[in-house]
């Protein structure tokens, strides 16, 4: 395998509810390939969005190390672990999570502005993925004027206009109908193709698994062979 | 982006920013519809004092703690001399509209003109009509008492003056001089057994001594008695042109003004004439101090015994009333500040609430805790400038309505109703500074909320619904 885009070592996390600890991730060590579709699977409670909020770095380990794109992330201050994720992680959520007083075009600027770009090549670079995601002539519309798929379509263009080398979609399909949900997986591996950049999304749908170059699947907070 | 994005969001919840920022703008109007009242009060009582008694005034030194009991004590020796120095002085005379002498006197009026026979003490002062009448015209701030022409002090040579109405009440004059309110003294009976019949023949010579009766239409004479600078008694005969009412009553009971040969030669009577007080009024009072250091070092060089005293020391009352508004200004204005700040925090409090979930967003595509934390102050301090900025307008709109509304008061140290009038808040302290008062209260207010959004974990803020 080349240089995984994703390495976890030993990682474990455990939630706290008073006196009670919850094991969420219990000693996970995994190899994420990189330019490849990757799926995590299993059922609700199993440990999928920790394991992708930890790879993501918007959650840390209790114990283990977590490398991303070759960088140790848990060896970064606060300032430097956002930086990090400006520059090389976009997100897809289930919920879309747009921001819902810009456009469809701001919302997919929004990652843009972080990086400094100017203006003009952040103008190019949204239409191109506006267009690329089949939502040009949505571009001055507000998200509660889009559909879900189209709020979708946004999210991932959102996700990717940055060219990030890692894009993860939590349930990305869960609030979709079947056939849009459909459309949408398409469209994320038409584009993870195209930009050849690393995807990896959970489900609890082990349907898509045929989707993916890559399949993790979790049980209890620990992986299953 | 970030300014589209929190004007957009001040914008989201419209009822709830409305409302904040009105209150914001209720601040403002309050703030600067006082600040414009207290402006026209101090404008008014400093105009009132200005017209009256000048800006700066020199004295003999010691007459300040000393001088009022015994005037006469304390005249400035060669006054004419000191006179044309300040006129040829070229930094007064750019700066000094009038300078004029004045005596201040005590002594007894008396009236027994008729058959009245009336006395009380009495605080005077002689000066010179022409000035006072110039003295009068001084507006520096279009806040003051507009004086009709007053030619009743104008002859310097004439044996006539105006006096309080406290003292033409008093000396029984009112009638005499159809002063209103202010009524003939009581008669009092004479004590039981001290009268009897009246030989006829004393009568009548008793009534060829009185003279005939007063006529009704003619000025009414008292006599002024005082003594002089010697320690003689010394009188003079006063024609009463008028009342010239004070806006104190102690002042206005004991009140008398006369031309100033008249007071010297009461004061002085054949000896040298002196003046107790120097005025200077100058254009404009900003000019004070460098009046006041310029006339001060022109008294030292020529090392005379004399001290200068400006128009604040002379009056501990307008310092008194500048000093109790601006109290009750600073008081409403923490209360405003207070109920911005509480205003704010909660709407922003609501407003990181609402936005938990696109906070914990934001912070997963790479917004650092710093970048929330800013977006939440931009959005605190654009509502308290739109609050501001709108009370502004209404203060403006509220300040022209009230000056066209044709309302009346009597402000402290006046003697009758005028206009009431606010004055416009364009001073830039009053302005700027409530402006920017208000939309920093406004940003402070906004610190906790907007602390609380950039310290959540990214992780609890997605899962916020």
């Amino acid at each position: 395998m080349k240089d995984p885009v994703v390495r976890l070592q030993h990682v474990a996390r455990a939630y706290r509810t008073g006196a009670v600890t919850i094991p969420a991730i219990r000693d996970i060590s995994l190899d994420i390939a990189p330019r490849v579709f990757t799926v995590i699977v299993g059922p609700s409670g199993s440990g999928k969005t920790t394991l992708l909020n930890m790879v993501g770095c918007i959650d840390l380990p209790d114990s283990g190390q977590i490398a991303v794109s070759g960088q140790d992330v848990l060896a970064l201050s606060d300032n430097a672990l956002a930086d990090f994720r400006a520059r090389h992680i976009g997100y897809v959520f289930q919920a879309f999570n747009l921001i819902p007083v810009l456009s469809a075009f701001e919302n997919v600027e929004y990652p843009l502005l972080l990086l400094d770009i100017p203006a003009a090549e952040r103008r190019r670079k949204v239409l191109a993925m506006l267009a690329a995601v089949g939502l040009e002539a949505q571009a001055n519309q507000r998200p509660n004027e889009l559909s879900g798929g189209q709020k979708q379509r946004v999210a991932i263009a959102r996700a990717l206009v940055k060219e990030p080398a890692l894009v993860l979609a939590d349930e990305p399909t869960a609030n979709l109908d079947s056939v849009t949900g459909a459309a949408i997986i398409a469209l994320m591996r038409q584009m993870q193709e195209s930009f050849h950049t690393s995807f990896i999304f959970s489900t609890h749908d082990e349907r898509l698994m045929k989707e993916a170059d890559q399949t993790f699947t979790i049980r209890d907070g620990m992986l299953v062979p | 982006m970030m300014v589209r994005l929190a004007v957009r969001n001040i914008f989201r919840n419209r009822r709830r920013s409305l409302m904040t920022a009105a209150l914001v703008a209720m601040g403002s109007l309050a703030l600067l519809v006082f600040g414009g009242f207290v402006t026209n009060i101090f404008a008014g009582l400093e105009t009132g004092i200005v017209q009256n008694g000048g800006h700066l005034t020199v004295y003999r030194s010691g007459y300040f703690l000393f001088g009022p009991g015994n005037p006469a004590a304390y005249g400035i020796d060669d006054h004419e001399t000191l006179m044309h120095e300040i006129e040829a002085d070229p930094v007064l005379h750019g700066m000094t509209r009038v300078i004029t002498t004045s005596q201040s006197l005590v002594g007894i009026a008396g009236n027994f003109s008729g058959g009245t026979s009336a006395s009380k003490t009495f605080f005077g002062v002689g000066l010179i009509g022409a000035d006072r009448e110039r003295m009068h015209t001084w507006n520096d701030y279009g806040a003051g008492r507009v004086y009709p022409p007053d030619d009743r002090l104008l002859d310097p040579t004439a044996a006539r003056g105006v006096i309080g109405r406290g003292v033409a009440r008093m000396l029984g004059l009112c009638a005499q001089l159809h002063v209103p309110n202010c009524p003939a003294p009581e008669a009092r009976p004479a004590p039981e057994g001290t009268t009897a019949p009246l030989d006829p023949g004393l009568a009548e010579l008793a009534l060829g001594e009185q003279g005939p009766a007063p006529d009704a239409n003619a000025a009414p004479r008292i006599d002024l008695l005082s003594a002089t600078a010697n320690g003689a008694p010394n009188i003079v005969g006063l024609e009463v042109a008028g009342v010239d009412i004070q806006s104190v009553k102690e002042i206005d009971d004991n009140y008398i003004a006369m031309p100033l040969a008249l007071a010297q030669q009461l004061v002085y009577g054949r000896g040298t004439h002196k003046v107790t007080a120097i005025t200077l009024q100058l254009t404009h009072t900003a000019d004070l101090p460098a009046a006041r250091a310029r006339l001060t070092a022109l008294i030292a060089e020529k090392q005379l015994p004399l001290e200068v005293r400006d128009f604040k020391e002379m009056n501990p009352f307008f310092t008194q009333v500048v000093g109790m508004f601006s109290v009750i200004f600073l008081f409403l204005t923490i209360i405003m500040g207070v109920i911005v700040l509480f205003a704010v925090v909660n709407t922003m409090t609501m407003n990181v609430m609402e936005r938990t979930n696109e906070i914990g967003t934001v912070r997963a595509m790479g917004v650092r805790r710093s970048g929330i934390r800013r977006l939440f102050l931009l959005e605190g301090a654009l509502l308290g400038g739109m609050g501001a900025t709108f009370g502004v307008v209404l203060a403006f709109l509220a300040i022209w309505a009230i000056n066209h509304g044709g309302f009346v008061w009597t402000p402290p140290g006046n003697t009758d109703p005028v206009p009431f009038l606010l004055a416009w808040p364009t001073r830039p302290g009053l302005l700027l500074g409530s402006w920017f008062g208000l939309v920093l209260v406004a940003t402070l207010a906004t610190v906790p909320p907007s602390n609380r959004a950039a310290k959540s974990r990214i992780v609890d803020a997605l899962r916020h619904v």
